[in-house]
């Protein structure tokens, strides 16, 4: 797979998805615990959400974050907008913001 | 800068980074084996987004974040009027 194809799936994830979560592992078995914690936030709030595993070819983790200027997986991306890491989602969902945020994301 | 290669990073040195690049800012950081916890408390936060404050920190960890000797470094980053309101804890 050539490298301008990585991003351009990269960028297709982020555009095609209301919400999606480039993680370590799957939904079902994360292998980060990081990823893990990202993952069941967004169980937790319970809308419809997409996991892209950054595993299985070094270079995904590599492009995704020269493309969003975040060194560390999970990356969280609502509406096209880059929202953060495990840290700021962990705080946004603590202060309620992530749940607006998600749930503007759905609206009509 | 490549002192560190093989994963020998202290939360020491990476609080004395992070002080040093940002003047005035206080930086407590914890953790070992490559993951690391930090509360950072700097005027150089004012008027940023979250976003932004934790890539200025994780620029300074570049090396390290891609080599993998800081495999995560967990981030709070706080001005120094949350930090008075919020007395050092999530609210």
């Amino acid at each position: 797979m050539a490298d301008d194809k990585i991003l351009a799936d990269i960028k297709k994830a982020i555009a095609d998805n209301a919400i999606v979560l480039f993680v370590k592992g799957t939904k079902d078995e994360p292998r980060c615990g990081f990823s893990a914690r990202t993952i069941g936030v967004f169980k937790e709030i319970g809308k419809p959400f997409e996991v892209v595993d950054v595993l299985p070819d070094p270079r995904i983790r590599e492009t995704l974050s020269s493309y969003s200027n975040w060194p560390t997986i999970p990356q969280v991306f609502i509406k096209g907008k880059f929202v953060g890491g495990c840290d700021i989602v962990a705080e946004m969902f603590q202060d309620g913001e992530l749940k607006t945020l998600v749930e503007e994301a759905f609206k009509p | 800068m490549t002192a560190h290669g093989g994963g020998e990073i202290t939360p020491q040195e990476i609080a004395r980074r992070i002080e040093q690049a940002l003047p005035g800012a206080r930086a407590e950081v914890s953790g070992a084996d490559a993951h690391f916890s930090a509360t950072i408390v700097s005027e150089a936060f004012a008027g940023k987004s979250r976003i932004e404050q934790h890539q200025m920190i994780y620029a300074l960890f570049k090396e390290e974040m891609s080599a993998q000797s800081i495999h995560a470094l967990a981030l709070r980053t706080l001005t120094p009027e949350q930090s008075g309101k919020r007395g050092g804890r999530p609210s």
